[in-house]
């Protein structure tokens, strides 16, 4: 797959002074899609794309941009789109001129900045310093950056951050029609509902280290497996119930219990043989967020361990 | 997983990365940060600004009545035989010589006096030129009084000549045309040893040799004047140049010297047949002295013994007799502190804003990203530069001249050098401190050490510290690039301060320069190096 849009990371480690960044990461991102790279503060994600761009040299392994190194890249932006930190700017030039100087790097002239200005929904201040943007402008502003190359790559880190709810929609829809047209679009966060109903697939990391890589359904179905949700009047009756038939039973509302061992038709069948009168029985479908907790919880432990050791 | 689209092709135009691109992209960086080309006019102001200041205030005004001051005309200051300014006053005991010929005499004394103000015991301390009612003298030779014989082409200053000599501190010497010296035997006269010299024309040729005894003679030296006529002015000459002190401060006490000569003998056409007394220079003096004198000189034949008395000098001129272009490129340095600062800002704001990244992203090369910026910004800085100093120059000129002072003659090709390396000293001051900033990452850091490598040096040079420390200093630190704007040239054979503030520098202009190339050519390497090896 090296010939195609992807970005692939090979067994990655990287370490700064004691502290352990990447420790044997690997993954890959798939054109047409929204990979949505996740996880908390500190698992390493800012450091991989840093390593994927040639900012960084990794101790080990190796970051392969459409089958090559980036720095071989003889006109990068036109393979990789990247919006790493949105406050990159002089904030006395304005973000049309720091587009420019980003244009003329690859041989591009100004019109194909003001296309990028209008695409990314800048013209009104573009003339303007960069200085006195809000963030949320100068999120659009590193992605028209990131677009100037018409890419088949994109990659962003923390593209949410600092938006407004308004413009949070306006990235996702944006991002997804991006990936529509044939693009591998990587993004990183640390809200996992930041990526809900955009993301396709999902390369998960703590502690520098793959969590999981798994498409978003399966995911979600991995995590919702088994789980039945009941709602009843009668809780502590039915929590007897069912116990006395091996199954595991959790109190999540005052009238909703949590079940797992049963499938639905074997819960209704138990309920009604014992007369227990319930309103609601559904299947559970676990939100992409309870999926990551779930996995990530784990590695968040770890960390708060580590920082009670060595506090710094 | 289930559609997934044809990855993507972009129809965007093919465009170029390479280092032109590259130029376009850092000079649209340069341009478009507004401060940055305000400082680089501003740096550009500074140095037309310094100097007037410099030069406005040198006005050879004398007070002719209440509120009326009249700009005097500079002391004449009389040209060599290749266009240097001279100094050219001593005490000549002379007749012509025709032809082919030579003289012969005995030096059996040589004395001196150097004059003391008084009421202290330092000299020259507060002395001004003119004041000589208070002037006292005491015995002393100064280490360049001169006494010997000179053949020359007339009486008038800046001819051409050629002189056998004994100094006060320096041997036997054959000089000839003011810049010329060659050393002979180290020796001193007294009356226990006496010296013979004997100087000799044949056609443009003139030969020097001295004995100690009359009988057995060492050649000094052969040399050739180019154009002496068939008829010299020739004979015995006395001069004395004034004690240099140590430091700028110090004004140079003027000093006269008094030799013995006898058993003269000539050989050749001499067809006056009787020596005459002249106070070369005498008549020539304007406001004041190029080179301070002490008496009016003289000489006392006592049968075949001459006694000459005489003060000045015969040399190239150098010291307070007038100014170079150096003196409107003094204030240079405060231009080069904001082209420093502008040169530190040109990387250390991208790395404090993180904007470094984006510049290594969209060119992954870093070290073709740091040439680019050398050339962008060096070209910028050369350019204003090359304007700041040329107006600077002009102007220095103009208000010196308006003012009544004496320019020294500066050939064309070095006032090009000096406007040039003026221009390039801009370059290489943004280079260096680019560099550093690679380095360093941090502007307050950079230039600080822009400041201490480049600027201090200078002015610390200038007015602190003693002269061996500043001559040091401008050897080694950057600040030895200043050299490229002197136009004059030093000469062993006349003490002076040559300090940086009387436009000398240690080192010879293209050798001060390339020490600060250096410098450029190691802070850059070690730029390269550790951005290709660092993380960005």
């Amino acid at each position: 797959m090296s010939d195609e849009a992807t970005i692939e990371a090979r067994d990655l480690h990287k370490r700064f002074g004691q502290t352990v960044a990447l420790d044997g990461l690997s993954f890959t991102v798939s054109p047409g899609q929204v990979t949505g790279f996740v996880g908390p503060n500190g698992a390493g994600k800012s450091t991989t794309m840093r390593v994927i761009l040639g900012l960084d040299a990794p101790d080990g392994g190796s970051a392969l941009v459409e089958g090559r190194p980036y720095h071989s890249l003889r006109q990068p932006l036109r393979h990789v789109g990247a919006l790493l930190d949105a406050g990159a700017l002089h904030p006395a030039r304005s973000g049309r001129n720091h587009l420019l100087w980003l244009a003329h790097s690859q041989g591009w002239s100004a019109r194909r900045v003001d296309e990028v200005i209008a695409q990314a929904g800048l013209q009104s201040m573009a003339r303007r310093k960069a200085g006195g943007y809000s963030l949320g402008m100068r999120q659009r502003l590193g992605l028209a950056a990131a677009l100037l190359g018409d890419p088949p790559i994109l990659l962003l880190d923390e593209p949410f951050n600092g938006l407004d709810p308004e413009g949070i929609v306006w990235m996702r829809s944006f991002l997804a029609e991006l990936a529509g047209q044939g693009r591998a679009v990587f993004v990183s966060s640390h809200l996992m509902g930041e990526l809900q109903d955009m993301a396709d697939h999902l390369v998960i990391i703590g502690r520098g280290r793959l969590v999981a890589d798994t498409s978003v359904a399966e995911l979600v179905a991995s995590a919702s497996r088994g789980l039945v949700r009941l709602r009843t009047a009668e809780p502590a009756r039915a929590a007897t119930v069912l116990g006395e038939v091996g199954a595991t039973v959790a109190t999540t509302a005052a009238d909703t219990l949590t079940i797992s061992g049963l499938t639905s038709e074997c819960v209704v069948g138990l309920l009604g043989q014992r007369a227990v009168a319930f309103s609601e029985v559904s299947v559970h479908r676990a939100t992409l967020e309870e999926a990551y907790m779930e996995l990530t919880r784990e590695a968040v432990e770890f960390r708060a361990a580590v920082a009670e050791e060595a506090p710094r | 997983m289930s559609t997934t689209p044809a990855p993507y092709r972009s129809n965007l135009p093919a465009g170029g990365g390479g280092f032109l691109q590259l130029l376009h992209a850092e000079w649209t960086k340069f341009r478009t940060v507004r401060g940055w080309m305000v400082a680089l006019v501003v740096a550009g102001l500074l140095v037309v600004l310094m100097a007037y200041l410099a030069t406005f205030h040198h006005q050879n005004f004398v007070q002719a009545g209440p509120g009326s001051p009249v700009v005097v005309a500079h002391p004449f200051v009389p040209l060599g035989p290749s266009g240097e300014a001279v100094t050219d006053t001593f005490y000549f005991v002379h007749q012509s010589l025709q032809g082919n010929g030579s003289i012969t005499v005995r030096l059996s004394s040589l004395t001196g006096l150097i004059e003391q103000s008084s009421g202290s015991g330092s000299l020259g301390q507060g002395h001004s030129q003119g004041s000589s009612s208070q002037t006292q003298a005491r015995p002393g030779l100064v280490p360049w009084a001169k006494a010997g014989i000179i053949v020359k082409d007339s009486t008038r200053q800046g001819s051409a000549y050629a002189a056998l000599m004994v100094t006060g501190a320096h041997g036997v010497r054959l000089q000839y045309d003011y810049t010329h010296d060659i050393a002979g035997p180290p020796a001193a006269v007294s009356t226990a040893s006496a010296r013979w010299l004997r100087l000799s024309r044949f056609g443009d040729v003139l030969s020097g040799s001295e004995s100690t005894d009359g009988a057995h003679w060492t050649t000094v030296g052969s040399i050739r004047l180019a154009g002496l006529p068939q008829t010299v002015q020739a004979g015995l000459f006395v001069t004395s140049p004034p004690l240099v002190l140590s430091r700028v401060f110090a004004s140079p006490s003027a000093s006269s010297a008094t030799a013995v000569f006898d058993q003269v003998s000539l050989a050749g056409n001499w067809p006056q047949n009787t020596w005459s007394g002249l106070r070369v220079g005498a008549g020539s003096v304007g406001a004041g002295t190029v080179t301070p004198t002490l008496g009016a000189g003289g000489f006392r034949q006592t049968g075949g013994t001459f006694a000459v008395t005489g003060s000045g000098d015969i040399a190239p001129a150098v010291g307070d007799v007038g100014y170079t272009p150096y003196e409107s490129l003094q204030g240079v340095f405060v231009g080069l502190l904001v082209v420093i600062v502008l040169g530190a800002l040109f990387i250390t704001a991208e790395y404090r804003r993180g904007l470094i990244r984006s510049s290594f992203v969209a060119s992954p090369r870093r070290g073709r990203v740091l040439a680019a910026k050398a050339v962008v910004l060096s070209a910028a800085t050369f350019a204003v530069g090359l304007i700041a100093a040329a107006i600077a120059l002009s102007l220095g000129d103009r208000l010196l001249r308006a003012t009544g002072n004496y320019l020294y003659p500066v050939s064309a090709l070095t006032e090009l050098r000096v406007v040039l390396g003026t221009a390039a000293l801009f370059a290489l001051a943004a280079v260096l401190a680019l560099a550093l900033g690679a380095i360093l990452r941090r502007g307050a850091g950079v230039v600080a050490a822009g400041i201490v490598l480049f600027v201090l040096p200078s002015v610390l040079g200038a007015s602190y510290l003693p002269t061996s420390a500043e001559q040091w200093l401008l050897r080694l630190t950057p600040a030895a690039g200043y050299a490229i704007q002197q136009s004059l040239v030093r000469y062993p054979q006349v003490s002076y301060a040559y300090t940086a503030a009387n436009g000398y520098f240690p080192l010879a202009p293209w050798a001060g320069f390339a020490v600060l190339c250096a410098y450029g050519a190691l802070a850059l390497g070690l730029a390269f190096m550790l951005l290709r090896r660092r993380d960005a």
